[in-house]
């Protein structure tokens, strides 16, 4: 198998993170989080309600200051870039373009007045795509590949089920091809049932399109299913960061440790 | 012979913080070298740390002193200090690891599940598909159980579905931790023809087995993991 | 016509009002399709009946123009002729139906058939004036796309059109890229009169009275309809010609003359209609 022969090579960061801190008030926020994001590598941040995972994420992805630090991407069109040093509109074109943002309530990072297809189309067009027919086609296409029935295309988000929501809000985030994607919580307000089906497919369109991911979720079983490393966030600040099975198989700080044995086992 | 797996001075402690931050110490001093083709056996009573041992040749559990090296392609690799990233490498192209159980994303597919570590490599899909659908057939899966998620069936047959989806890559490096508890007479002899298919392509094998006659039958050493006193 | 009416200023609005207007008016020009913010002052008739347009004309207008002001194409409906009397009441200007006698044109959702020339100028009383609204409630985030030229999302709007009605289905206030710059809502006009926006040699000035915003086309710029590449703008067609005038080339209204549902097609534009039939009896 040629795979097999392949040598593994190291590759430049997508994202380098340093020392970068947000707090709304002592210790409500983040603080000196340093790591790196590899092409490809999908990281998970856990930890309870209130560490300051979401709001780490909101730094990380441009959507709010940080009041120390830096997060240098490597962006296709711009190189290298430092996101709270670079021009706004900069940010703005990675948002609609290398970036996706899948957030955990469909209904805010979907336009619920207009059709599944627009919705889709959004973003091509934000790029420049005025070709009625092309958008249309691709809105299709992705449509299908989340699992919509292609004939639901002029339907409106708000008479899909939640997971189909869920599932057309990342159709809508994926057409522009991103490098890096941003989830808080995807499956968190889905049932059970659902939520199977969803992470099936985040797997398999994850690894299919080599993306980039930081996902956000307290379930440490959708981190043990997505993520390939974890960062275990505590009042703030990183306790434990490493390999996902490692960290979730064989815990060392007391914090994950305790996260860990409150888990019911099946 | 390439020496494929090379243990130097492993040691291993636990320590429970929720629990008094009781400590105690799982393995010690730990040596071992494997070559391609060789299929070491670990040995010694249950709870001698056997199981931990091998959790930390995979990078599953972390150890506090020691190397552990892995031959990957023309590499070298310390999963002791390797970067996550470089592990998930590994173990995609060149480590395995095989348990008893079953741990997949529920209602998918047995088939699926089978090849999906083949399709993360890339390979077209009707190769792996073909090879996903040999070895169920070897293990005697039921071929109207392969469209069916693994979740409803029973331990025995979730037991070869892994096994199966163990075997579907080619590893050069194949770690079992009892692959074969609880398998009938005529399925233990399929993991052990698997087993010897797969030392005769050179893999290094290394592997904990309770039934005598698959460790007669795999082994070329036993090799003792002492409890750690 | 009317009595100038006594113990008003000059067109109503007191000159310090009209200098604030006016600097929001050069700065209109000088970035076309900009909608410029500016302290609307209240007029003597409500909201939503052209306070914004009838401010801009109060700031533009001087003793020796003459103005014309046609609301849907007509100088005879209610709101044409009240906004009319009351500039010749508090101005003391001339006014006129015909768009060739007119310096100054104000306007509720047409522009008039008649090209317009370098030296006039077009006031539009606009009710809504920022195109993207739709699509985005925040000011904040319009305000940025504007500044970002991000207009990808305008474009959701055609997309829509398109797939439900099979074409560009929207047919007024129809959203249009000034100067390839700055997107702007050229107001409830059908988008019959988008074309006549491009280019045009008359200055085209917008007051939104409600939402307190000016913007401006100088003459000669151009105006561009969005669209896609396969589906082009285009404009309303009839198969029908006028009744009075058999106009061909104008914008026509649908007007019921009887309980039997009979009905004919009329020019919208008055004016022209008018002069088209002057015309046919002087040359018979």
């Amino acid at each position: 198998m040629s795979a097999q022969t392949a040598q593994w090579q190291d590759v430049a960061p997508l994202l380098q993170v340093r020392e970068l801190s947000k707090f709304y008030a002592p210790g409500k926020g983040c603080g000196d989080i340093d790591f790196d994001l590899y092409p490809g590598e999908v990281l998970g941040i856990v930890g309870e309600s209130g560490s300051g995972k979401s709001t780490l994420l909101n730094v990380l992805s441009a959507r709010l200051a940080p009041d120390a630090g830096q997060v240098i991407y490597q962006s296709e069109q711009f190189g290298e870039l430092d996101l709270y040093a670079c021009d706004e509109a900069q940010r703005r074109v990675l948002m609609r373009s290398e970036w996706g943002i899948v957030h955990q309530h469909a209904r805010d990072g979907l336009r619920m007045n207009v059709s599944a297809g627009a919705n889709i189309g959004e973003r091509l067009m934000a790029v420049g795509e005025r070709h009625y027919g092309n958008i249309r086609e691709r809105a299709q296409a992705w449509l299908e590949a989340v699992e919509i029935d292609s004939s639901r295309i002029d339907d409106r988000p708000s008479q899909f089920s939640g997971g189909m929501q869920q599932r057309l809000q990342i159709a809508r985030n994926l057409v522009t091809h991103p490098q890096l994607i941003f989830m808080d919580e995807p499956t968190g307000g889905l049932d059970v049932s659902v939520q199977a089906k969803l992470l099936d497919m985040l797997r398999g369109l994850v690894a299919e399109l080599g993306l980039s991911v930081i996902i956000v979720t307290h379930d440490l079983a959708v981190a043990r299913l997505l993520a390939h490393r974890l960062m275990v966030m505590r009042r703030g600040q990183v306790v434990e960061s490493g390999l996902t099975d490692q960290v979730l198989d064989d815990p060392q700080h007391p914090y994950t440790q305790l996260l860990v044995s409150s888990i019911l086992q099946n | 012979m390439t020496t494929m797996i090379s243990v130097q001075n492993v040691a291993k402690t636990f320590t429970l913080h929720n629990q008094g931050g009781t400590s105690f110490a799982v393995l010690e001093g730990i040596s071992l070298a494997v070559a391609a083709g060789e299929c070491v056996v670990l040995h010694g009573q249950s709870g001698a740390g056997k199981s931990t041992f091998l959790k930390a040749l995979y990078a599953n559990y972390s150890v506090d002193a020691g190397a552990i090296v892995l031959r990957d392609g023309e590499q070298q690799v310390d999963i002791t200090q390797a970067p996550p990233r470089r592990i998930i490498a590994l173990r995609q192209q060149t480590l395995g690891y095989v348990s008893q159980f079953l741990r997949v994303i529920p209602r998918v597919p047995t088939l699926e599940v089978v090849m999906q570590p083949l399709l993360d490599l890339g390979v077209a899909r009707e190769v792996c598909e073909a090879k996903a659908r040999e070895l169920l057939t070897r293990l005697n899966v039921p071929e109207r159980l392969w469209q069916l998620a693994p979740s409803t069936f029973s331990g025995g047959e979730q037991q070869r579905v892994n096994i199966a989806r163990g075997f579907i890559v080619d590893y050069p490096i194949l770690l079992l931790d009892e692959p074969t508890a609880s398998l009938d007479a005529k399925n233990r002899q399929v993991v052990v023809q698997l087993i010897n298919e797969a030392k005769r392509r050179g893999a290094a094998v290394v592997g904990i087995f309770h039934d005598e006659d698959v460790r007669e039958a795999v082994a070329d050493r036993l090799v003792d993991i002492r409890l750690s006193k | 016509m009317s009595e100038v009416a006594t113990g008003y200023n000059f067109a109503y609005l007191d000159e310090q009002s009209k200098r604030m207007i006016r600097r929001a008016l050069l700065k209109a020009v000088a970035i076309p399709g900009f909608q410029v913010p500016f302290g609307g002052r209240e007029m003597p008739l409500p909201h939503g009946w052209g306070t914004g347009g009838m401010q801009v004309t109060a700031s533009v207008i001087g003793q020796q123009d003459t103005l014309k002001v046609i609301d849907q194409g007509a100088d005879d409906t209610t709101n044409a002729v009240s906004i009319r009397r009351f500039f010749a009441r508090t101005a003391g200007v001339a006014t006129t139906e015909e768009t060739a006698a007119a310096d100054l044109i104000q306007t509720r959702h047409r522009i008039p058939e008649t090209p317009l020339r370098n030296g006039q100028i077009l006031i539009y009383q606009v009710p809504t004036p920022e195109p993207l609204r739709f699509i985005e409630p925040r000011d904040s985030e319009t305000i940025k796309m504007h500044a970002l030229r991000e207009y990808g999302a305008m474009q959701v709007k055609l997309y829509e059109d398109v797939a439900r009605f099979g074409h560009i289905a929207t047919s007024y206030d129809y959203p249009v890229m000034v100067n390839r710059r700055y997107m702007m809502s050229p107001s409830p006009i059908p988008k019959f009169d988008n074309p006549k926006m491009d280019r045009m040699p008359a200055l085209q000035l917008f007051g939104a009275g409600f939402e307190k915003r000016i913007y401006a086309v100088p003459p000669y710029t151009q105006v561009t309809s969005l669209d896609f590449d396969d589906h082009p703008f285009e404009v309303q067609s009839w198969e029908e010609s006028c009744a009075i005038c058999a106009a061909q080339d104008s914008f026509l209204d649908e007007v019921i003359t009887d309980d039997a549902g009979s009905r004919m097609f009329v020019c919208s534009d008055t004016d022209y209609c008018r002069q088209r039939v002057a015309q046919q009896e002087a040359n018979p």
